[in-house]
């Protein structure tokens, strides 16, 4: 079994605390349909794991911190891949690379959100292969894009040989390194409710370095009204707990009032009651909060008109 | 299942065939099966960049790759990109500027801002930093490596 606690510390933390070394002996199999993963999980049992982009996976695996006897490699499964509309919703295939994600037409205009949190995923090189099922399903948390699908209000859609069923973002972290998943199930798509006139989407994080999982970080969703009244907030915080947070208190304190220096001092001030971080290796817990109250007034000035950011 | 398995791909424009075992990950492929020892294994778990080469056209972490999924792949290493004569000015900046000191870093320094010459020729030093931000380096502080791929950019504008 994985030791959850060490694995989210997140693997550059882990780099210093442990040494690493050459994976563990493995068997390798490459499905090329979902019918395929599912035969080659009933012959596997257990010792079976999915890869998909590895950049995580095999990172952890040189820690030896688990030990499957195969990994499926999922990458050439048609079923997975693709991004497209309908309906109203954008469909992202689990495959789709946090590359992908940054350079996609559909996405820039219908989920602008997952293009602006590309850059602060990683490094170029780790973004052309790291996909995000694969970042859904280890459910990091201080990973950017679990708190971005909570934020746009995402379903996720997850089968398995039994067939097919829908869980929405908000229900499917359950806890560190925790998600809904069954055994035998995989996630195959992501379906994101379209961006409109009236949406704004944002994230702001800090981080150590360029690139590194977030100290903190926020991913922020709402609607403004033609009065400039705010509809709908959901705003969700990342590495300031055991998963994405979606902050209730907050987006009371913010829902139905006009955005200004009052009502974006009462969502800091009702962070309190959201957010119950735990000291990591960059901090005790006051230091994520006060982390976080600064990214909200940060993220939340950018949906400001342009007079009263510079008032 | 841990048997080896065949692969073919092609390697700086070679077509290779090897029997791999499933936990061979590339840049061992690449040191140890075909000789090619330019690519560097730091880290082991893809935080150094010591290991960037390119696969399909696009860099990635070699140490993060499993040599048997590249079953038809096409790989390219520093020994390819070099013999190609694509970066032949970025490797004369980095020596102008001494922006290689033990140079353990370079090849995957190179392959990484290769990337930035042929993706983003309009970068500027932030972007610069930006990209290569992944790949570390314990002698030169950075300063030349920027520089030599900034002059590089220029030149080529
Ligand atoms: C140095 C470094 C820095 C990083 N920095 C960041 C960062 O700042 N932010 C960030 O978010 N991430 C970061 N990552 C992780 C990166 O984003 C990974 O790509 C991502 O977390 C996992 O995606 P993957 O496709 O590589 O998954 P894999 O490594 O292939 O798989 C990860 C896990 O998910 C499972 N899995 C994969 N696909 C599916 C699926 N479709 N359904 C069900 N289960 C599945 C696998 O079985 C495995 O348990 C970093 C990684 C490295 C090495
Ligand atoms: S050796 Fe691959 S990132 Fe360090
Ligand atoms: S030159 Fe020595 S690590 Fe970069």
């Amino acid at each position: 079994m994985i030791n959850k606690q060490v694995v989210a510390r997140g693997l550059l933390g882990l780099a210093r605390g442990m040494s690493s070394m050459k994976w563990p002996a493995f068997g390798y199999a490459r499905a090329r349909s979902l019918q395929d993963v599912w035969r080659l999980q009933s012959e596997h049992g257990d010792g079976a794991r999915l890869i998909a982009g590895g950049q995580t996976l095999l990172a952890t695996l040189a820690f030896r911190l688990s030990e499957p006897t195969v990994l499926i490699d999922i990458t050439q499964v048609p079923e997975l891949r693709g991004v497209s509309v309908e309906a109203g919703t954008l469909r992202i295939g689990a495959l789709t690379r946090h590359a992908e994600l940054g350079r996609d037409e559909l996405i820039a205009r219908h989920a602008p959100l997952l293009r602006e949190a590309v850059p602060y995923i990683a490094h170029p090189a780790i973004r052309n292969r790291g996909t995000i099922g694969g970042s859904l399903a280890y459910a990091d948390p201080a990973a950017e894009l679990p708190a971005c699908v909570v934020a746009l209000g995402a379903t996720l859609v997850l089968a398995s040989a039994a067939g097919e069923r829908r869980v929405r973002a908000e229900d499917f972290f359950t806890g560190l390194l925790e998600t809904a998943l069954r055994g035998g199930e995989l996630i195959t798509a992501v379906e994101v409710p379209i961006a409109t006139a009236a949406t704004r989407s944002t994230i702001a994080e800090v981080a150590r370095r360029s690139g590194d999982y977030a100290m903190a970080g926020l991913a922020v969703h709402l609607s403004l009204g033609s009065n400039g009244q705010v509809a709908a907030p959901r705003l969700v915080y990342f590495g300031v707990g055991n998963g994405p947070v979606l902050a209730k208190a907050a987006g009371a304190a913010l829902a139905g009032r006009r955005l200004g220096a009052e009502s974006i001092a009462a969502v800091q001030a009702a962070l309190a009651g959201d957010l119950d971080p735990p000291s990591d290796l960059h901090g005790p817990p006051e230091m994520k909060r006060h982390l976080a109250r600064v990214l909200t007034g940060r993220a939340l000035s950018r949906f400001l008109p342009a007079t009263e950011v510079a008032a | 299942m841990t048997a080896r398995i065949d692969i073919t791909l092609t390697v700086n424009g070679e077509r290779v065939t090897r029997s791999v075992e499933p936990r061979r990950h590339l840049i061992d492929f690449l040191r140890l099966d075909l000789g090619l020892t330019g690519s560097h294994a730091g880290c082991e778990h893809g935080v150094c960049g010591a290991c960037t080469v390119r696969v399909d056209g696009e860099i990635v972490r070699g140490c993060l790759v499993l040599a048997v999924s590249l079953d038809g792949a096409e790989v390219t290493t520093i020994e390819g990109l070099s013999d190609s004569g694509e970066v032949e000015d970025l490797q004369a900046a980095f020596v102008a500027r001494n922006a290689a000191q033990c140079g353990f870093c370079t090849p995957g320094m190179v392959m990484a801002a290769a990337d930035i010459l042929r993706h983003h020729p309009e970068a500027d030093r932030a972007a610069i930093r930006e990209h290569l931000s992944g790949n570390y380096c314990r002698c030169t502080g950075y300063q030349a490596i920027v520089d030599a791929v900034e002059a590089t950019l220029e030149a080529r504008r």
